[in-house]
């Protein structure tokens, strides 16, 4: 029965069998929709959406690029600062060792400065040492001389010219 | 669909007009807006909404703008791989060839008639799939023959033919190139028809072994169910990579017609 019922029927595919009656409408609806699809879908909205995705694709690379710039001019910058403290610290040292050497300088001129005036003055007193000696050493003479000729005329009762007891008296003192 | 308790697997593929049977006509040709069309229209208005989600525009995307921004950038690659720069201005055309076929191959999957709606799978109809093989065809021809004038001729002579095969391979290549529409138009309805005929007879068994009882629903019925669960599966794959092998060919043909080869 079963069987029978299979045999009797037919198994046709739509797609040919009613490919006679609807292959107009088939190729008229789809390309319709289709091209819906392509001019409105496709054409119109597709661009769009990628427009998107470009326009964000080179904000971030622009992003990106302005961030490498910022890190690029902050190591510049940092650079150049370093370059700055570095000569700044090369200027300060100068200045330090120009004011030592200056200081040195000046030092030393007012040592030599004193020093010519303490050997002026050590000159002076020396001068004036040796003059007051000679002058000593005169009246030295001199008093001698008279005690010598004192000397004598109470001893022996002989009067001494006064150039002879000098002359006496220089020739005992310098030998 | 299930005359006296029978199913038939092919019934599924049947166009039935809904309107303008009588009186819609274009040079004595009945337009009939059928289920058929009336599935175009639900795949092409899903579409639209899809892609519309994407037109937020916003910086950071959000699922849905994600998701058509992939889809685009899914299309942007393909062509840019396959065709290079110049693959560019193909992407609308690409897209909407991919999309239209997925969300139809897609929808025409859904378990509607659970709800007694019966979706129809309008490319497992190599009318429609011709269609659209037919207008891949014609693209690659006139850019073909636009870019390289009759130069592009030399398509059928690849580099390193040896010059005693010259009255052959052009021959042999003439017939791939011909017969580049079936393949496409056929692949696409060939593998969307199998699948539902599949899925209809695995269900029809599982139906008619229930009916005869727990015996036969046990050892027939329920392995079918399970197997269709597989199938099932399988079938949302390969609606995913007839979409892709439709939308890749015509790249490759139109890679062909770029840059010859």
């Amino acid at each position: 029965m079963r069987i029978r019922r299979l045999r009797h029927r037919t198994l046709t595919m739509p797609q040919i069998s009613q490919l006679a009656e609807t292959y107009a409408s088939q190729i008229f609806w789809v390309l319709i929709f289709f091209g819906f699809v392509f001019f409105v879908i496709g054409k119109g909205m597709v661009p769009k959406v990628m427009e998107t995705m470009a326009a964000r694709d080179s904000q971030i690379a622009a992003d990106l690029a302005h961030a490498e710039a910022a890190r690029r001019a902050a190591e510049g910058a940092d650079a150049g600062w370093q370059a700055t403290a570095a000569q700044q610290r090369a200027q300060a040292h100068a200045l330090i060792a120009a004011a030592k050497h200056d200081a040195a300088q000046a030092s030393e001129a007012r040592l030599h400065a004193a020093a010519s005036v303490i050997d002026a003055r050590v000159a002076d007193a020396e001068a004036r040492i040796g003059a007051a000696v000679t002058s000593a050493m005169a009246e030295i003479e001199t008093v001698a001389a008279q005690a010598a000729g004192d000397i004598a005329q109470r001893l022996a009762g002989i009067t001494v010219g006064e150039d002879s007891a000098r002359a006496a008296v220089k020739e005992a003192l310098h030998g | 669909m299930a005359e006296h308790g029978r199913v038939d697997p092919m019934a599924q593929f049947k166009i039935e007009p809904l309107f303008g049977t009588d009186h819609w006509a274009i040079a004595g040709h009945n337009i009939a807006f059928t289920n058929s069309a009336l599935w175009m229209a639900i795949t092409t208005i899903a579409l639209w909404v899809f892609v519309q989600g994407g037109m937020k525009r916003a910086l950071v995307p959000g699922r849905w703008q994600m998701a058509v921004e992939t889809m685009t950038g899914f299309i942007d690659g393909l062509l840019a791989a396959n065709i290079g720069p110049n693959g560019k201005k193909y992407v609308p055309y690409i897209f909407s060839l991919f999309m239209f076929i997925l969300f139809a191959n897609i929808l025409g999957l859904l378990p509607l008639s659970l709800l007694g709606v019966h979706p129809f799978t309008f490319t497992s109809h190599f009318s429609v799939t011709g269609v659209l093989a037919i207008l891949s065809f014609s693209i690659v021809l006139i850019v073909g023959f636009a870019k390289h004038k009759l130069h592009f001729f030399s398509l059928f002579v690849p580099h390193g033919t040896p010059v005693w095969l010259l009255w052959l391979i052009p021959i042999i290549e003439l017939i791939s190139f011909l017969v580049r529409p079936f393949s496409l138009a056929l692949r696409l309805f060939v593998a969307m028809m199998a699948g539902h005929v599949l899925l209809e007879v695995l269900s029809s068994f599982v139906i008619s072994s229930a009916n005869s009882g727990l015996l036969w629903g046990g050892v027939v019925g329920l392995p079918s169910f399970l197997l269709m669960i597989a199938i099932c599966a399988l079938e949302i794959l390969v609606a995913g990579i007839q979409a892709y092998v439709f939308a890749l060919l015509t790249s490759l043909y139109l890679n062909d017609a770029e840059n010859l080869h």
